[in-house]
């Protein structure tokens, strides 16, 4: 039984005589490099980043000699820096702790203070790397992580073109990995995309969605491309709407700053729910490299058309005060360093249509918040009804459309609904669900997305990331949306721990629909 | 909650076993295998640690058979108790342990067929040395997949020449899998542009099966015989591969660092750690088809074994 897993080609380059299709204990471990880090004092790389570098060396699959450079503006020593490395891994870190590893990771970990403009700060990291080359024999490749908000990229790949640092020797490579948020419309991402592109080529620019390195993710594909039994019904047939949803229970504690003025249409919907709207609507690759995949994304991602009227079917609201799960919290206009005029959308729902053969006539609802009543990721296919039912209709009353849930996260898995007889004398029918529970026992094993990400910017393997023509496709499903919302005056208002303003009810009811209550 | 039957029969542990699911309100299960152990009173423990350790990354259902007093004397009175520990506590499967008296010790196969899961792929490990022949044992013809470990035995390299006479495809042993971690990093260290490599080189302890399947590997791969070299370990402590200048060393003196170095290129380090039980039994239940890199490397201990070097120590 083989499942299509993106990205995973056939082992080893030709004429490497321990390589061998066949033996699949190997696993692929990229050749000698290291990664610089800028902005190594951020949340992400302190939670995510280094301790998914830790777990990489921890499973063996960092190469030998692997180095970590750190750049921020801080003025610290290699030391001060492998001790904040060693705090987040040992906080953080997936496997468990172990000296060795540590040792042999932190003599490669390096710190360069400096500006992310600052000739001298890059003077120095130029002269890192190549030090790191000779006495670790990183071999000239390096990856440079910029875990930096977008408006320091520009400083950072200019000084990285000028120092001659994007420049691989012949035999190397050089890689960018860039972080949400693509731009904030399409104009931005373009300018993004030019700046990047002019010193990176297109090949070594890895865009982390992270929620492409998860595994319940790359397992819609599975899913739908490995059984027979999902596939045949995959479609107008069969399927009556799809529901994508991405809840948050967390507010934008401290975050006030970068989140005014994006909100969540911007800040989820364009990466990660139509990420999953492509992968759930997109017909079959004809390979599982990144050039099949993209091709078949970018077909399904421009055949979404948005509806005529957007203020019928889009709906988006911005949580007040409320009792939370039990623990009050307070509005988003109240947060912290808020500005309290602000018309930013904290909650986004907008229905799309796949202009396919396939898929003409079953909507596509995306929705998105934060404060909502609790943290969950879904995609659900809700089926038509049955187009006979041979029961009274009495019997049927409380049998709801058949569903199957692709749960992304927390409690990874898949649902099956589907109607069954209450027992009992009478024939009655009602919805049962049915799990499948992948969370429970493979998550805590399975590789985290950075891990996943991490290890296939060092192979140079590109199928998990986004490339620059979908994030554009994206904006262009979303930028007339963000235009009508702009001139349409402010959100609608919901309670915190609800599931959203009314509006969004009423958008669905006129479609004689429903959202699933997650 | 755990739940004692003495006395008793596959019917009612089954029933046991769905009443505890029941009580614990998780009907439905999504184990993906069943791991059978046939070990013994003393040995169990570490086993099944090591099993429940693995089956987080692999969910099972864990079947231990422990056979008590002497295998299969008649003087005993032929008696199954069971022990079951309920799913979800220490992993997500039920763990049962199964207590064999008397003849019966030699009939686990009846007492474990109808505890399997249904449809779902069997694995059978004996923490030891294991049967002569693994897919003839009753256990083993349950399973489609069938481990052994051959450094358990008092003279590992001849349990390990054991194993390859009575090999069948889906047969593995820990051995081997202690060898991956090695393996990985030499096959990427050829990934690289390398000269021809001109001879081969597994320095480790005395009598280490390991290192044996190492060298026949890379023999295999290679076509090159490989020198064996005795030191005082621990394990492996060295592969070289002698190129028509310098060479490829990967050498780990004390069985945690390692430092590959090749000519022209500074020593680079990595942690090679000698890996835990769990985690070698983990790396097993990922693939669950014949290993045919295994079969073909001990198909070449047997010809080499039955050359010049040694007779094998069994001859039938």
């Amino acid at each position: 039984m083989s499942v299509p897993v993106i990205g995973e080609g056939p082992i080893g380059g030709a004429g490497n005589p321990l390589r061998d299709p066949g033996d699949r204990r190997i696993p692929r471990i990229a050749g000698p490099c290291g990664m610089v880090i800028f902005g190594v004092t951020g949340d992400l790389a302190r939670k995510k980043l280094m301790p998914a570098i830790y777990d990489l060396a921890n499973r063996g699959l960092l190469p030998p000699g692997f180095s970590l450079v750190g750049f921020a503006r801080r003025d610290w020593a290699d030391q001060d820096f492998a001790q904040i490395v060693h705090d987040s891994v040992k906080e953080h870190s997936r496997t468990p702790f172990s000296e060795d590893v540590w040792r042999q990771l932190s003599e490669g970990i390096r710190f360069v203070p400096g500006e992310f403009g600052d000739a001298t700060a890059f003077g120095t990291l130029k002269a890192t790397i190549d030090e790191l080359d000779r006495s670790r024999g990183t071999g000239g490749n390096h990856a440079f992580y910029l875990s930096v908000p977008p408006k320091f990229f520009a400083d950072v790949v200019q000084s990285l073109k000028t120092f001659g640092l994007a420049d691989p020797v012949p035999g190397s490579w050089r890689r960018v990995v860039i972080e949400k948020p693509f731009g904030h419309d399409l104009l931005s991402a373009q300018e993004l995309n030019r700046i990047v592109g002019e010193v990176f080529p297109a090949g070594s620019v890895f865009r982390i969605d992270h929620y492409l390195g998860k595994e319940t993710v790359q397992n819609i594909l599975a899913l739908r491309f490995a059984n027979e039994m999902f596939e045949p019904i995959w479609n107008r047939g069969h399927v009556d709407h799809v529901q994508i949803t991405m809840a948050e229970d967390i507010g934008i504690a401290g975050r006030a700053g970068y989140y005014d003025g994006i909100g969540a249409a911007r800040d989820v919907i364009q990466n990660h729910l139509i990420q999953l709207l492509a992968l759930t609507a997109m017909e079959e690759p004809v390979s599982f490299d990144a050039a099949s995949l993209l091709s078949e994304k970018l077909k399904v991602l421009s055949s979404v058309k948005l509806p005529s009227d957007l203020a019928a079917h889009t709906a988006r609201g911005q949580y007040v005060a409320g009792w939370q799960g039990g623990r009050q919290v307070r509005g988003y206009l109240d947060e912290e360093g808020m500005d309290s005029r602000s018309t930013t959308e904290t909650y986004a729902a907008i229905r799309v249509d796949v202009d396919t053969r396939r898929w003409a006539g079953v909507p596509f609802y995306l929705r998105t918040g934060k404060r909502l009543g609790r943290r969950v990721t879904e995609v659900a296919i809700v089926f038509s009804r049955a187009p006979h039912l041979p029961f009274a209709s009495t019997a049927v009353e409380e049998l709801g459309k058949n569903a199957l849930v692709i749960r992304v996260q927390p409690d990874e898995g898949v649902t099956v609904r589907f109607g069954s007889k209450v027992p009992g004398t009478a024939m009655e029918l009602r919805d049962v669900t049915m799990d499948f529970a992948y969370g429970q026992s493979f998550t805590e094993s399975s590789p985290e997305a950075y891990e996943r990400l991490i290890l296939d910017v060092l192979l140079g393997d590109p199928p998990l990331f986004p490339r620059h023509e979908e994030v554009e496709q994206s904006w262009r499903i979303l930028d007339p949306i963000e235009a009508f919302w702009a001139a349409s005056g402010r959100p609608d208002e919901y309670i915190a721990g609800t599931w959203g303003p009314r509006s969004a009810d009423e958008m669905l009811a006129r479609d004689s629909r429903q959202w699933r209550r997650p | 909650m755990t739940t004692d039957l003495v006395d008793t029969d596959a019917a009612a542990i089954n029933t046991a076993i769905i009443e505890a699911r029941m009580r614990n309100g998780m009907p439905a299960t999504g184990m993906v295998l069943s791991l059978v152990i046939d070990t013994e009173e003393g040995d169990h423990y570490d086993a099944l640690r090591a099993a429940t350790a693995a089956s987080r990354a692999h969910p099972a259902r864990i079947l231990v058979h422990i056979a008590r007093g002497s295998r299969g004397s008649t003087r005993t009175a032929p008696r199954l108790d069971a022990e079951i520990r309920a799913a979800g506590e220490s992993g997500p499967g039920e763990i049962v342990l199964l207590r064999t008296h008397g003849e019966l010790s030699q009939h686990a196969e009846a007492v474990v067929l109808p505890l399997l899961l249904p449809d779902a792929p069997v694995v059978a490990w004996w923490p030891g040395v294991g049967p002569e022949r693994m897919c003839d044992a009753p256990l083993g013809t349950l399973a489609q997949r069938r481990v052994s470990d051959s450094a358990a035995a008092p003279k590992p390299l001849d349990a390990l020449a054991r194993r390859g006479q009575g090999y069948c495809p889906g047969d593995t042993d820990l051995a081997w899998t202690r060898a991956t971690t090695w393996r990985t990093m030499l096959a990427s260290a050829l990934d690289e542009p390398f000269d021809q490599v001109t001879g081969l080189q597994v320095d480790a302890e005395k009598g280490n099966p390991t290192a044996e399947l190492l060298a026949l590997w890379l023999e295999d791969r290679m076509g090159l015989p490989a020198r064996r070299k005795v030191t005082k370990g621990p394990g492996i402590t060295a592969v070289t591969l002698t190129l028509r200048i310098g060479e490829i060393v990967l050498h780990r003196p004390d069985g945690r660092l390692a430092t590959l170095s090749r000519p022209g290129q500074p020593d680079r380090s990595v942690a090679l750690p000698r890996r835990e039980l769990s985690d070698l039994l983990a790396e097993e239940l990922r693939r669950l088809d014949p290993d045919e890199i295994f079969g073909r490397t001990l198909a070449r201990l047997g010809t080499e074994r039955s050359g010049a070097r040694r007779e094998p120590s069994t001859s039938t």
